[in-house]
C-alpha cells in the first residue's frame, strides 16, 4: 500500500501541464548510468492488517515488563506507572505530527508546552534557564561538558565514575572529535573520591549515581570553586521530589535523563535530555530555548529565542549541531510531571524510597548477599551476590522477574537493583523468595 | 485542476476566542490533587526515616496543582492552538512534511514493544533485534549501502557519527594528523559546518555555479590530501540533481577522501538511484523526514548512518547481529538468534542505548507498508507535485534556477520585494492566513528572500492548486496587506526582539513588577475568524 492520493487521470493532467509523456521524465536528469534498474530489490507493500502481523510477531518474540516479568531493573530506565493522561494529551496528533515551531502564530501550543516544560525543569533542578530538550541523558552531559570548557577555556574535565556508564562512554566518542580530555575519577565505597587539586574545567557528578548511592554535591560545589571550575551534576527527576537541588547546592549545569516521566521503556529511546543551567551561561546553553513576550496585539505569546546560539545561524561556530530534540517527549514530561503535581512527586519519590529500602533490608538477611557500597542510597542500591549478576538474572527471568541490572567490571561485578512506585509488598516479597531460591 | 476541494487547506479550523491560553501554574490552585498512587502494603516509613539529613530537602519541590479536569482541557486547548501535518499542508522545503500514516502509531503501541528494559538480557529481546536488522537491511537496500547503525537520535547526530567514522577511517591508515579539512557546499544546511567543527575538521566552503551545483572546478582546487571528506546532498537544497557527481566522487576518491552523503533529499531518489551508487561512502537518514516517523513537534527523529564495507568496523556498537543459531523466544516465524556485537573497530556509542527505537520501528512499518513499488510511487509524486508547483509559480516569484527541479525547488521574493516591499518573511505569513503553513524563508543562503517549498507526495493535485492560487493572490498583495498577516491565527506576529532582550525561559523568570503580559488583546480593535 501507498499513501499518494494521485489517480492515473491526475498524473496524466499534470504531466500535460508540464508538456511531458511519462513519469519517468522527470527524472531525465539522473545520469543513465545512475539509474536502478528494476527498481528497489524489496518485497511489494504490505496492506495495514500484514504489517500489524509482523509487529504482532516482533512483539511475541520480545519479554515486556510485566505481571510475568516483575522489574527491578534500573540503570537509568525506570519503570514507573503512567498516568492515562499522558498517552492522551502528549499523543494527540496535533503534537505529534506538528513540526519545529519556527512560525510562532501557528504554533503557540507547542511553544507554550515547552515554556512549561523548562519551566518545570528549573524547579526541579533549582535553576534558572533550561532547555526544551536534548536527545538523552548522555547528550545532556556531552553538550554541558562543551558548555563547561567553552566557558572556561580549560579542556580538560572531571568526570566521576558514578556517572552511568553509557553516558561516559557517549562522552567519550564525542570527545574525539572536541579533543576534550576526559579523566575518569574512582569511587570508594560508592561516593567520589575526587583529587583536592587539578585545572579541570568542569566536574561532572551524578547524584543519585549510577550505584544509587548520594553524592556530596555541596562538597563537589566547593572544590569546583576552589578549582575555578564548572559544577555540573547529573540529576534524577524522581529524586528531585526529596533531595536538596543541585541548584542551591551550587551546580552550573544540571542535566539528567527524564524517561521517568512520560517515556515507556520502549528498549532505551526515544527518552529526553534535560539540560538547566545558571542564568550566566545562557549564551551557551545548547539547544532551543523558548521565551515568553508578546504579539502586535499585546497579547501573551510564546516563541523559540535567543537564535543566534543555533546551528542554523552560527554554523560552524556554534558549539552545538542539535536541531531536531526530542520535543514530544518533552510535552509527556510535562503532561505526567503536571499530573504528579507538587505533593504527587514527594510522594512518588517517597514510595520509590520505601520499596528501595524494604528490597534492600530483605534482600541482605539472604546468605551471601551483602552491600557493594556502604553510602546512603534513595531509589536504586547495588549488592554483591554468591551467584554471578548476569547468570543470576537469566534464572530470575525464569522466575518471573527482570532481577536488576549486572554491573561491568569496573565496579567490580555485582547487581544493580531498582525499586519504584508500581511495586508492592506482595510482589517483592515473592521476588526475594525467588532470589534466595536461585542463589543457594 | 478538476476533481474536489483540497484535502490540505485548514482554512475552516475553528478558534473558540482569541485569549492566551493561561499556563499550567495560573491554573494551579493551592491542595489541588491530580494523583492517585496503588496500594502497596509496604512500611509507610516517611521522608525523615528514608532520607540523611544533609540530603533532604524542607519544603515541597514546586511543581503545579491542577486537577486532571483542568490539565486535560488545558492541553487539548493547546493543541487547538497549533498546526500540524494532520490539519493542513507543509510545503516546508527540506523538511518532508509527509502525512504519518496512522498504521505506524498503531504499529508501536504495544507492550511488547513499549514495555522491553533495555538492559533486559538479549534472549528477551529478540523481537527488537530482529526488527532492527530488518529495518538495518531495508536502509541498505534503499540506499545501496553495506551495513548501518540505528543509535543516531536526530540528523545532526548522523553527520556527528559520521563525521566521526571518517576520523576512524583515516585514523587507521594513519593520515588522521594530516586530513584536517572538509569540504561544504555553500548552499548546505546549518547542522553541516556546526557537526564538522564538533567532529574536529575545519570547513571548506565550496561555491555553488551558476547551474545552482557545486562548481567542480572551484571543488577541484579545493581538493589536496588534506582534505578528509566532502559533505553533499543529492539532490541538493536547491531542489537540483548534482548532476556532476560521478565526477565530484572520483576526484574526492583519488586524494584519499570519503564522500559523506546527507540524506535529508532522499524523498526525490527513492527507488531511482542510490547514494551507494553514486559513490558515497557514509549516508545518514532522517527517519522523520523521508519514512514518516512525525515530527512530534521538534522530535523525536532518528538518523541511522549507512556505510560501505571497508567502514563498517568502525560503527558504533554495539549491534544487534545474527548468529544463525536457530529459532529463539516464543514461536514466532523469527528466524535465528541475535546477538549484540561491538564492531571490531567501533567509535563506540552514540546514544546512551540503541537510538530512539520506537522511531526506528515506526520507520519499519512504514517501509514494509510501502515496500519497493511503494517507495518509488512516493519519489514520483513527490517530483511531479514540486514540478508542478513551480511551473504554476513560474512569472509571479523568481524562481532563480528555473529547470525541471526535483523533489523541492526554491522561489525568491526578490522581484515582490522589489516592486512592492513584500518581503519572503510576509509570504509566509500571509500564506498562514491561506491555511497552509509557510514554506522553509531565507534558506538556502545562496538564493536572497528564499522560498523553498516541497509539497511532498501526499498532497493531493487539488491542494496543490488551493496553494498555488494563494501564492499567486499573495503575489499581488500590497505591502500593507502583507505585513499585517497573519490576521487569523491565534496570536499576531511576536516580538522577537523582546523576547531575547527581556528574556523570560520560565514561569519563574517573569519581572516581579507588572508580571506577565495579559491573556487577552488589548486594544485590538477588529477580530477576524
Amino acid at each position: 500500500m501507498h499513501f499518494v492520493p494521485h489517480t492515473e487521470a491526475e498524473v496524466a493532467e499534470m504531466l500535460a501541464a508540464l508538456g511531458l509523456a511519462s513519469v519517468e521524465q522527470l527524472f531525465d536528469v539522473v545520469p543513465a548510468a545512475l539509474r536502478l534498474a528494476g527498481g528497489l530489490d524489496m518485497a511489494d507493500g504490505l496492506a495495514e492488517a500484514d504489517v500489524a502481523g509482523r509487529f504482532d510477531a516482533y512483539a511475541a518474540a520480545n519479554r515486556p515488563v510485566g505481571a510475568d516479568l516483575v522489574c527491578f531493573a534500573g540503570a537509568g530506565a525506570y519503570d514507573h506507572d503512567m498516568p492515562s493522561v499522558v498517552n492522551r494529551l502528549a499523543y494527540r496528533s496535533e503534537f505529534v505530527t506538528a513540526y519545529t515551531p519556527y512560525q510562532p502564530e501557528v504554533a503557540q501550543g507547542v511553544l507554550q508546552a515547552l515554556f512549561e516544560y523548562q519551566t518545570l525543569v528549573c524547579r526541579l533542578f533549582g535553576t534558572d534557564v533550561a532547555n526544551a530538550s536534548l536527545y538523552d541523558g548522555a547528550s545532556a552531559c556531552v553538550e554541558a561538558v562543551n558548555l563547561a570548557v567553552a566557558a572556561t577555556g580549560r579542556p580538560e574535565v572531571w568526570i566521576s565514575r558514578g556517572v552511568h556508564p553509557h553516558w561516559r562512554q557517549v562522552m567519550t566518542t564525542m570527545a574525539v572529535g572536541t579533543g576534550h580530555h576526559l579523566t575518569d575519577i574512582a569511587l570508594d565505597d560508592g561516593l567520589t573520591s575526587w583529587p583536592e587539586s587539578g585545572l579541570p574545567g568542569a566536574i561532572l557528578v551524578q547524584s543519585p549515581n549510577y550505584l544509587g548511592c548520594l553524592e556530596d554535591v555541596g562538597a563537589a560545589g566547593e572544590l569546583a570553586r576552589r578549582l575555578g571550575a564548572l559544577l555540573i551534576v547529573a540529576a534524577d527527576p524522581v529524586s528531585a521530589g526529596l533531595l536538596i537541588s543541585p541548584g542551591s547546592l551550587g551546580a552550573d549545569v544540571v542535566v539528567g535523563e527524564g524517561q521517568p516521566f512520560g517515556a515507556p521503556l520502549s528498549l532505551g529511546g526515544p527518552y529526553l535530555g534535560l539540560f538547566a543551567c545558571r542564568r550566566e551561561h545562557v549564551r551557551r546553553l545548547p539547544g532551543r530555548l523558548v521565551g515568553e513576550t508578546v504579539d502586535t496585539g499585546g497579547r501573551r505569546a510564546y516563541v523559540t529565542t535567543l537564535r543566534t546560539r543555533e546551528q542554523d545561524i552560527r554554523r560552524e561556530k556554534a558549539s552545538s549541531n542539535v536541531c531536531t530534540n526530542q520535543t514530544l517527549m518533552a510535552v509527556a514530561f510535562l503532561v505526567h510531571l503536571a499530573w504528579l503535581g507538587t505533593s504527587g512527586l514527594r510522594e512518588l519519590a517517597l514510595r520509590c524510597a520505601r520499596g528501595t529500602r524494604y528490597t534492600r533490608e530483605a534482600l541482605l538477611v539472604i546468605d551471601g548477599v551483602e552491600p557493594l557500597a556502604g553510602a546512603p542510597t534513595l531509589r536504586e542500591f547495588a549488592v554483591r551476590t554468591p551467584l554471578a549478576a548476569d547468570i543470576l538474572v537469566d534464572r530470575m527471568a525464569d522466575e518471573g522477574f527482570l532481577a536488576g541490572v549486572a554491573l561491568g567490571e569496573e565496579y567490580g561485578g555485582g547487581l544493580l537493583v531498582a525499586v519504584t512506585e508500581k511495586r508492592t509488598k506482595a510482589e517483592i516479597d515473592a521476588y526475594v523468595v525467588a532470589f534466595e531460591k536461585v542463589v543457594r | 485542476m478538476t476533481g474536489g476541494a483540497p484535502g490540505g487547506r485548514a482554512t475552516s479550523a475553528p478558534l473558540m476566542g482569541r485569549d492566551a491560553e493561561p499556563t499550567l501554574f495560573e491554573l494551579s490552585s493551592p491542595g489541588r490533587v491530580a494523583a492517585n498512587f496503588r496500594a502497596t502494603g509496604l512500611p509507610e516509613w516517611t521522608a525523615e526515616d528514608l532520607v540523611p539529613a544533609a540530603h533532604l530537602r524542607n519544603e515541597p519541590t514546586p511543581v503545579a496543582e491542577v486537577s486532571e479536569r483542568d490539565l486535560v482541557a488545558h492541553m487539548t486547548r493547546l493543541s487547538h492552538r497549533q498546526f500540524s501535518v494532520d490539519l493542513g499542508a507543509y510545503p516546508l522545503g527540506s523538511c518532508t512534511m509527509k502525512y504519518n500514516p496512522k498504521l505506524c502509531d498503531d504499529a508501536v503501541a504495544r507492550a511488547g514493544l513499549a514495555d522491553v528494559h533495555p538492559a533486559a538480557p538479549p534472549r528477551l529481546t529478540q523481537g527488537w533485534m530482529a526488527l532492527f536488522a530488518d529495518l538495518e537491511e531495508a536502509l541498505c537496500r534503499i540506499t545501496g549501502m553495506a551495513a548501518a547503525t540505528l543509535q543516531p537520535p536526530a540528523g545532526a547526530a548522523g553527520e556527528l557519527t559520521g563525521l566521526l567514522l571518517m576520523r576512524a577511517f583515516h585514523g587507521a591508515a594513519g593520515e588522521d594528523g594530516r586530513r584536517r579539512r572538509v569540504l561544504i557546499p555553500d548552499s548546505a544546511h546549518g547542522t553541516n559546518p556546526a557537526s564538522v567543527t564538533l567532529g574536529g575538521y575545519a570547513v571548506t566552503q565550496v561555491p555553488s555555479d551558476d547551474r545552482g551545483c557545486v562548481d567542480l572546478d572551484a571543488l577541484v582546487a579545493r581538493l589536496d590530501d588534506d582534505v578528509a571528506g566532502i559533505m553533499l546532498t543529492n539532490p541538493n537544497t536547491l531542489g537540483l540533481f548534482e548532476e556532476d557527481i560521478v565526477a565530484i566522487a572520483g576526484a574526492v576518491h583519488e586524494v584519499g577522501g570519503l564522500l559523506y552523503y546527507d540524506g535529508a533529499n532522499l524523498n526525490a531518489i527513492l527507488g531511482v538511484t542510490r547514494p551507494g551508487d553514486m559513490g558515497f561512502d557514509i549516508v545518514h537518514m532522517n527517519l522523520h523526514k523521508t519514512f514518516a516517523v512525525p515530527h512530534g513537534g521538534g522530535g523525536p527523529g532518528a538518523g541511522p548512518v549507512a556505510v560501505t564495507e571497508r567502514l563498517s568496523p568502525f560503527l558504533p556498537g554495539p549491534r544487534p547481529v545474527r548468529t544463525d543459531r536457530g529459532p529463539s523466544g516464543p514461536s514466532s516465524g523469527l528466524q535465528g538468534a541475535y546477538e549484540w556485537v561491538e564492531p571490531e573497530r567501533s567509535i563506540g556509542r552514540i546514544h546512551s542505548w540503541h537510538g530512539n527505537a520506537l522511531a526506528l520501528a515506526r520507520a519499519w512499518s512504514y517501509i514494509l507498508a510501502n515496500g519497493g513499488d511503494g517507495l518509488r510511487k512516493v519519489s514520483d509524486a513527490a517530483v511531479l507535485n514540486a514540478n508542478w508547483l513551480r511551473h504554476r509559480l513560474r512569472g509571479a516569484y523568481d524562481i532563480p534556477f528555473d529547470r525541471p527541479c526535483m523533489h523541492e525547488f526554491v522561489a525568491s521574493a526578490t522581484n515582490l520585494k522589489r516592486d512592492r516591499g513584500v518581503r519572503a518573511l510576509d509570504v509566509a505569513k500571509r500564506l498562514l492566513e491561506e491555511g497552509f503553513h509557510a514554506p522553509t524563508t531565507y534558506f538556502p543562503l545562496v538564493v536572497e528572500e528564499a522560498l523553498m517549498i516541497e509539497p511532498t507526495e501526499t498532497e493531493s493535485p487539488q491542494t496543490l492548486a488551493a496553494m498555488a492560487d494563494a501564492l499567486l493572490r499573495i503575489a499581488g498583495d500590497t505591502a500593507e496587506d502583507a505585513r499585517n498577516a497573519p490576521r487569523t491565527s491565534p496570536v499576531g506576529r511576536v516580538d522577537e526582539a523582546r523576547a531575547a532582550r527581556q528574556l523570560i525561559p520560565t514561569w519563574d523568570a517573569r519581572p516581579a513588577e507588572g508580571g506577565s503580559p495579559p491573556i487577552g488583546p488589548q486594544g485590538l480593535s477588529e477580530q477576524r475568524f
